[in-house]
């Protein structure tokens, strides 16, 4: 069917510049593999040359049984959602759904049908009649993707397609798309999406697995749980999740069979299991990774925990739950907290002392130099 | 409060009469030519060269049906069929070729491409006249002369690089975003122009038509230089010919006719003014 497989792909402009470096990949049938990084990290270049946009420079793109490497967008059967669109602005959304079937040979009867299918799933057949310019954001974007659902490809390719919508509506589309995924999977048809973002929002809740990317090379291929819980390096651990994870330079203290680390100043003692597990891998100095929730206000009774002074710098309150910023000595660290969490934290001032508590076993070990997780 | 506010709208309301005042005088200013023109028209050759103002004394017609009969075998009917026998083929191919081209310069790579644009773009600076001489020979060595084909068939080689310099502007401010999604619905680079590049460069294309007729009609030069029987005169020189024809002119028959010959030009602008404008102004396309 429409396994979708990378093989050391490479992408070398013109002017000697390597965007992508042997990227390897693969891309289950049916699965939505989201490929997340910031802005640079050659994501929609990825994206491009699976679609046939760009040239490949090196490597082999297989979909399914074939090498697609020198096939044409068209021949290559997928279909690609823009991140504006793209949607023909003379036409109207009827002949923007049937376009591409017209062109591929297809009689009336068949391309109505088929439009109006992909009509009814998306929930736009009032807007069939109407013009590009008469839609909102949200239904160009329905008919966007009612674009690529019509032409029933091997693989559907998505380019930032919520970047243009208003916070409210994204998380609506959100939704929707992945429901659709599902719902396309379950009905039997091809349905392998690769989904290309910016927003670890998008990426963690979407993505079976997520691809995190960095300046043209994988970092990691995970499912969201596994990429929260065990990044593969810093970049990844502070790329996923927001606030993003807290990474403190540390120095590794022995004191007898236990370990200790520094922090800037303080001693804080691992826990046995962590101490053991890291026995023989850290010397030195240690980068440590804690996420915002599982540093604490208030002593917890359930895990073990050790105790640290922070001052406070300053709160934000977001209804059900409060980031605060802090240092631990000249550290700079965030804390999320949930409202009713705040303990005698509530109504402290800006430079005041705190005692927050760190969820010892929860944390995470890095490399000081290569950033590489020490535990992964 | 609201004593305030209804000083300011109503110093706002004046300051708006002023501009308009002003307006429509620059305005009246510009057209007095042209309203003299028709004014003209109805005119005799002694009010013509003693009165100032435009407005004609009595309106008749004489004078139209007198300029439109010509002191020639052939009435304007004949020059005005003419014009529009060069002007017509002349913009099918002048729209065809300039597309083509632009298209190829807005959206393709090949081999020396920028040098070439830029030789294409420094004949805009070339005076027409240097190559009067050696076309009209090449024309003569044709077997062209005394026919259209010599203000015809060089436009069908996107010869009139400022349209193509002018489209290509336009094209460059298009995103390609649909074109791309055309090529993944399966388009090759004929059908991407036919069915997404010339529908989005309509109101470009549209200017091309406009200013392509008025220069075309408005062409003395070459249909003098090339044409030899009055039977194929365009309204140009027709317009011409009944200046020189008899020894004692008409003025308010050759006037008449004058007003008549900018009629096409000015429908044309008319009919196509609200894309034209879009064409001359619009920077892009929203997606």
């Amino acid at each position: 069917m429409a396994h979708l497989q990378l093989k050391k792909i490479e992408k070398i402009y013109p002017n000697g510049f390597k965007a992508v470096h042997g990227v390897d990949l693969d891309v289950r049938d049916g699965e939505f593999m989201v490929l997340v990084g910031p802005s640079g990290c050659a994501k929609s270049t990825l994206l491009r040359m699976v679609a046939g946009l760009e040239s490949i420079s090196g490597g082999e793109l297989h979909i399914g049984q074939r090498v697609v490497n020198h096939m044409s967008p068209k021949e290559r059967r997928i279909a690609m959602v823009f991140q504006n669109y793209a949607l023909y602005p003379h036409m109207t959304v009827y002949d923007n759904l049937a376009f591409g079937l017209r062109l591929s040979g297809a009689n009336k009867k068949e391309v109505a049908a088929r439009v109006q299918e992909a009509a009814v799933l998306l929930e736009m057949e009032h807007l069939l009649e109407r013009y590009p310019k008469q839609l909102s954001g949200g239904q160009a974007q329905r008919v966007a993707v009612g674009r690529a659902i019509v032409k029933k490809p091997d693989v559907f390719l998505f380019d930032e397609p919520l970047s243009n919508l208003d916070a409210k509506l994204r998380a609506a589309m959100r939704v929707r798309l992945t429901e659709l995924h599902r719902s396309l999977r379950d009905s039997g048809q091809s349905a392998t999406v690769v989904y290309v973002t910016h927003d670890q929002v998008e990426a963690m809740t979407m993505g079976e697995r997520i691809c995190v990317l960095k300046e043209g090379v994988i970092q990691q291929v995970d499912t969201p749980t596994r990429l929260y819980d065990h990044p593969a390096n810093t970049f990844v651990a502070s790329f996923i999740g927001s606030p993003e994870m807290n990474i403190l330079q540390a120095q590794v203290l022995r004191e007898g069979d236990a370990i200790a680390l520094g922090l800037d100043g303080q001693n804080l003692l691992l826990p046995e299991v962590k101490a053991h597990a890291l026995a023989g891998k850290v010397q030195g100095r240690v980068q440590l990774g804690v996420r915002p929730e599982h540093i604490m206000a208030r002593a917890p009774l359930d895990a073990p925990s050790v105790a640290v002074q922070g001052t406070l710098r300053f709160m934000e309150h977001l209804g059900s739950e409060v980031f605060v910023h802090f240092n631990i000595g000249s550290l700079p660290v965030t804390a999320r907290l949930g409202a009713d969490q705040l303990g005698d934290l509530q109504g402290k001032e800006r430079g005041q002392g705190h005692t927050f508590y760190l969820h010892m076993g929860r944390c995470l070990f890095f490399d000081a130099d290569t950033g590489l997780n020490l535990q992964a | 409060m609201s004593g305030t506010s209804s000083d300011a709208m109503e110093q706002s309301g004046r300051t708006r009469w002023v501009r308009y005042l002003v307006l429509a005088l620059v305005a009246f200013v510009m057209l007095y030519p042209l309203l003299w023109l028709i004014g003209a028209s109805f005119k005799s050759n002694q009010q013509i060269f003693t009165e100032v103002g435009f407005w004609p004394q009595n309106i008749d017609f004489k004078a139209y049906a007198k300029g439109w009969k010509t002191s020639t075998e052939y009435t304007f009917a004949t020059y005005f069929l003419n014009s529009f026998l060069i002007a017509i083929p002349r913009i099918i191919v002048t729209v065809i070729s300039c597309v083509l081209v632009a298209y190829a310069f807005a959206r393709f790579e090949f081999w020396g491409k920028k040098f070439l644009f830029s030789v294409m773009v420094a004949t805009m600076m070339l005076p027409l006249i240097v190559l009067r001489l050696p076309q009209y020979l090449v024309f003569r060595e044709l077997g062209w002369l005394d026919s259209y084909l010599p203000m015809i068939v060089p436009s069908a080689f996107a010869t009139d690089t400022f349209f193509i310099f002018m489209l290509v502007q336009f094209l460059r401010s298009i995103p390609r975003d649909m074109e791309e999604a055309a090529q993944i619905d399966g388009c090759n680079s004929l059908q991407l122009l036919w069915h997404i590049i010339v529908p989005m460069l309509k109101p470009a294309i549209i200017s091309v038509i406009v200013f392509q007729f008025i220069w075309t009609m408005n062409d003395f030069m070459s249909p003098l230089i090339y044409l030899a029987s009055v039977e194929k005169y365009p309204v140009s020189l027709a317009l011409k010919m009944s200046i020189g024809a008899t020894e004692e002119v008409e003025w308010a028959n050759v006037i008449a006719i004058s007003v008549v010959a900018l009629i096409p030009s000015v429908a044309v602008f008319f009919a196509a003014q609200r894309h034209f404008i879009e064409g001359a102004t619009s920077s892009g396309i929203k997606g």
